[in-house]
């Protein structure tokens, strides 16, 4: 299948090693990946932070970068989120029908990476290698706007030498939200503190997640800690195998300050 | 596209309690610095919680349950006019008076006429938001009127002259040592040995209160449902004592928002389903009262229906936000939400805390007025999953964020960033050459995987407690653009 990558914006910019491994996965699952150079944004942010007509353009720029793709794939549950639920939204809030109707059609077609993987590619094991302990956090948007279920967790369990241990409280916000890490820093410190308590307390060595932006959080607290823990997202450790182990950590661990 | 026309009031400034004097994030800074607090809600929210998950698990239909809900309740209100002309006769023609309050200020007045039309100088209270949201004790007050709150947790709120901070257990940041520690300094005839234990300190209040239920002629209530079909009107509670104010005095008073009305009888059925499951985590509540007008020899010979606005036209002239005129006070949305558990309910300065006070409280006010509240959520949507008549509280949460950005009449900073921003995100060219300036973060960097902690503002509001990893070299696209030249 010919496969178009949306990296999402922060990935691009910040974490480029997850758009990375979402790349080489797919091609070593024998898939065709293409990049197409127009992309650049969902819209979710600045629909989140509450301007959702300054998103209108930036959703079209969204549908015409990825117009013609068979199937688009992105790293990032909450992206693909917005996509699903909030793109054909403002569009047509603003008034502009035909894009809505675009952005809808090009919805039915894009997929977070896990869906990807188990529900249309129909893999479970992709033949990834990593001798590590990990636990997985579900993020909110993957797990209650896409509903992508124990998906992650099947993937990972296929993984040779992965022990996967389950994360207490798994299911509560880790506090990132989007500007409401900024916006509400203490409260988003406070959600953070009991999110990265739960993580430590399972001993593992690496977190991982389905969303780049909410690892950047998690990453970032665990790091200011000095905690040896990390954080690696979900398209590093499937991409790594016995020849290739994941590049680089989303975040590393903080030792070299 | 909507439009909430100007003519419609919203809730006015200066009376009752929607409006905090602080933004959230002010007011939570300082919440999250108490312990006790934290500790106190964690607790009591996560024990309910589970409570709940348990009881509606039990169903299997449970989400065809909510579907009826969410279609009554959207039902109803797309004629609500009807429903309440309906409702007025209906009381009238049973006995009952129908009093309309425009705003707050309107149904105090009301409230207060009546109670002193009675001669009385006291009055007791079964738990109500609508008074509360109204500040009718306060305006009762300034009248010479006292009044008795007699459910549980609501007397020690009053007795500790806290303010409430849950729906449905108002002095759910209180602990059992904290409440006997009220009780002691604040009940005249307390034992003085007086335990924590749970069943002392109810048998206290039960003393304390009781005196009260007895030399009582009047009772203030609030409604959870009323029937328009019937005029019927219905108070579900835990503790009996509603079930005292709503049979022993001569006088009854109910003050309900206008949104609590259901068409007909058996839409009750739905709703007395929903909400215990969802509220107490109860499979039923302890007391359902149901009264309909006046019943000579049985219960008050006079029946006072104050119908409250304050807000809710506005906010039903609101396609979106409008859904909030759904909720049945439930608390389910608190009891699961990340950032009420850890704040509590004062931070968000109204009555209504919580993941639905955040997108009624602006709707009540006008956006303006509560501008902070719609940001007081990670959009995490655990409340959207929980609620009874499933109201998608994030996408409303979003909403009201856009309602107060196309507010603004002077171009704030963040707007001038985000436009800005916008305008890059939507031409990959000037995208690619803003992405090229977060290199710039590189040279902040010196040569370390992450940036230095104390980055000037906006970026320490999270560089405070994250650390942001340094920006790489090259972005994906460039590499691989680099890469696949042909
Ligand atoms: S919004 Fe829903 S969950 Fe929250 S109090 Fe109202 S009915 Fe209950």
């Amino acid at each position: 299948m010919r496969v178009a990558l949306f990296a999402t914006c922060l990935v691009d910019t910040l974490v480029p090693q997850v758009a990375r491994a979402t790349a080489v996965l797919l091609q070593r699952l024998g898939h065709e990946v293409v990049v197409p150079p127009g992309q650049t944004c969902c819209g979710q942010m600045h629909v989140n932070t509450g301007y959702r007509r300054e998103a209108v353009p930036i959703v079209a720029n969204h549908v015409r970068a990825f117009a013609g793709a068979e199937a688009v794939v992105a790293p990032s549950g909450s992206c693909v989120a917005s996509i699903h639920h909030q793109q054909a939204m403002v569009a047509r809030r603003a008034g502009e029908t035909a894009l809505a109707e675009e952005a809808e059609a090009l919805a039915a077609r894009t997929y977070e990476l896990s869906q990807f993987l188990v529900d249309v590619l129909g893999v479970v094991d992709v033949g990834a290698y990593y001798p590590h302990r990990v636990t997985y956090h579900p993020t909110c948007h993957s797990l209650r706007l896409l509903r992508v279920g124990d998906r992650p967790q099947r993937l990972l369990r296929a993984v040779r030498g992965l022990e996967l241990v389950e994360l207490p409280g798994a299911e509560s916000c880790c506090g990132f939200g989007g500007t409401f890490s900024v916006k509400n820093a203490d409260t988003s410190t406070a959600m953070l503190t009991d999110k990265m308590a739960n993580v430590l307390a399972t001993h593992a060595e690496v977190c991982t997640a389905g969303d780049a932006s909410c690892l950047m959080h998690i990453g970032g607290g665990l790091s200011r800690m000095r905690s040896g823990t990390r954080t690696v997202h979900l398209a590093e450790i499937l991409a790594s195998t016995e020849e290739a182990v994941a590049p680089d950590q989303a975040t590393a661990p903080a030792v070299s300050r | 596209m909507s439009h909430v026309f100007l003519g419609i009031p919203t809730a006015p400034r200066g009376v009752g309690h929607l409006r905090g004097d602080r933004p959230f994030p002010e007011a939570a800074r300082e919440a999250l610095r108490d312990g006790q607090l934290r500790a106190n809600l964690g607790h009591a929210t996560s024990t309910i919680r589970a409570k709940r998950a348990a009881v509606v698990g039990e169903l299997p239909d449970w989400e065809q349950l909510r579907a009826a809900g969410r279609a009554i309740k959207a039902a109803t209100m797309a004629r609500l006019d009807e429903h309440l002309l309906e409702l007025e006769a209906r009381v009238t023609e049973r006995g009952g008076t129908v009093h309309w309050a425009r705003d707050a200020a309107e149904a105090n007045a009301i409230v207060t006429r009546l109670v002193r039309d009675t001669g009385a100088d006291e009055v007791v209270k079964v738990k109500s938001m609508a008074t509360q949201e109204i500040g009718l004790n306060e305006a009762l007050e300034a009248a010479g009127i006292h009044a008795w709150e007699t459910d549980l947790a609501e007397l020690i709120v009053q007795l500790g002259e806290d303010r409430p901070s849950h729906i449905l257990v108002p002095a759910i940041h209180k602990n059992r040592a904290e409440i006997r520690e009220i009780f002691l300094r604040t009940m005249p005839d307390v034992d003085p040995h007086l335990t924590d234990e749970p069943r002392q300190l109810a048998m206290a209040a039960r003393a304390h209160l009781r005196e009260r239920f007895l030399r009582a002629k009047v009772a203030i209530s609030g409604a959870n449902f009323a029937v328009a079909e019937t005029g019927t009107l219905a108070v579900v509670e835990s503790e009996g004592n509603g079930r005292m104010c709503l049979t022993l005095p001569q006088t009854l008073i109910t003050v309900m928002g206008i949104e609590k009305l259901v068409p007909t009888w058996r839409d009750l059925e739905v709703f007395l389903q929903l909400l215990p499951r969802s509220s107490t985590g109860e499979r039923m509540n302890p007391y359902t009262s149901l009264w309909t007008g006046v019943t000579d020899g049985d219960g008050p010979s006079e029946f006072h229906l104050v119908l409250l606005d304050n807000g809710r036209t506005a906010t039903l002239a609101d396609e979106v936000g409008r859904e909030v005129l759904h909720c049945i006070r439930c608390s389910a949305c608190l009891n699961v939400c990340p950032v009420y558990e850890r704040t509590g309910g004062h931070a968000y300065g109204s009555v209504y805390p919580g993941p639905i006070g955040a997108v009624l409280s602006p709707q009540l006010t006008g956006v303006e007025d509560n501008a902070s509240l719609p940001y007081a959520s990670s959009l995490c949507g655990a409340c959207y999953d929980v609620c009874p008549v499933a109201i998608d509280i994030p996408s409303i949460l979003v909403h009201l964020r856009a309602e107060h950005v196309e507010a603004q009449t002077r171009l704030t900073p963040e707007a001038v960033a985000f436009k800005a921003l916008a305008k890059a995100m939507s031409n990959s060219r000037l995208w690619r050459t803003a992405q090229k300036a977060t290199r710039l973060g590189r040279l902040l960097a010196r040569g370390r995987p992450i940036l230095p902690a104390t980055l000037p503002p906006p970026a320490s509001q999270w560089t405070f407690s994250r650390d942001l990893p340094t920006p790489p070299k090259e972005t994906f696209s460039e590499a691989w653009a680099r890469e696949h030249r042909r």
